[in-house]
């Protein structure tokens, strides 16, 4: 089993259009290492500067992953990551 | 060109309205490929905030699964501005990422007299877009599913 990772729609271009492809790992930095290597180009999209972007909302199932560690959010087998562009401005 | 219908105008409205002088923000999910906006779904401005608003990260995590159930998807993403015009802002811009969306920004900074318009925002360009205001989509010319059952 692997985790499945919901993809919006301004980054599909990275997936070929789908909105959920599958990756491994056992925190978020390596779930997104290992999108990277399948997908390339979304790393940059989701990580500034060895931290999540501020653009972007990820999720680890129902959980805002800033509250439970960020990118050293544990993820196991069976996960659901969610990512959304965050909706701000001014 | 946006075609929305009056009742939706009036709520985002009445929401920023309500939530002046903070921003008031929130969404019009319709069906996907639709470009119809059809339910009114306003969102808590985490920011509370005079200046800036972004979406309860928790509550959008929510929406975005019920309309994912749907088959909806966000036609309309709108917000006010409670003292300056309601032209996108430089942060508004950089976080614009729905290119298949409507911007709508309501100006609140009159008392009497609010001000809507909207936008499409694609790769860091604002264009503005006319706003169709109707009774009901049965009779304007929004897709090929809209004519009137019957004679």
């Amino acid at each position: 089993m692997a985790i499945t990772v919901s993809i919006p729609t301004i980054l599909r271009t990275h997936t070929g259009g789908q909105k959920s492809v599958e990756a491994a790992g056992t925190t978020l930095a390596q779930v997104i290492d290992d999108l990277e290597a399948n997908h390339g180009g979304l790393k940059s999209r989701l990580v500034k500067e060895g931290t999540l972007h501020r653009f972007v909302n990820v999720y680890v199932n129902d959980e805002d992953v800033r509250f439970s560690g960020g990118l050293d959010a544990a993820v196991k087998d069976g996960d659901n990551v969610t990512i959304l562009p965050a909706v701000a401005g001014g | 060109m946006l075609v929305i219908r009056r009742d939706l105008v009036e709520a985002m409205v009445a929401h920023a309205r309500r939530d002046h002088p903070d921003e008031a923000c929130g969404q019009i999910a319709g069906p996907e490929g639709s470009d119809r906006p059809e339910r009114f779904v306003p969102m808590l401005n985490a920011e509370r905030s005079p200046t800036f608003y972004r979406f309860d990260a928790t509550e959008q995590l929510k929406v975005h699964r019920e309309m994912e159930r749907n088959d909806e998807v966000p036609v309309v993403v709108y917000h006010s501005h409670t003292a300056t015009e309601p032209y996108p802002s430089r942060t508004d811009i950089s976080y614009a990422q729905e290119p298949d969306a409507h911007y709508v920004l309501i100006g609140t900074s009159d008392p009497e007299e609010h001000e809507l318009r909207s936008y499409r925002i694609v790769d860091g360009v604002v264009t503005e877009e006319p706003v169709q205001v109707v009774e009901s989509y049965m009779f304007a010319h929004t897709g090929v599913d809209d004519t009137p059952d019957g004679s």
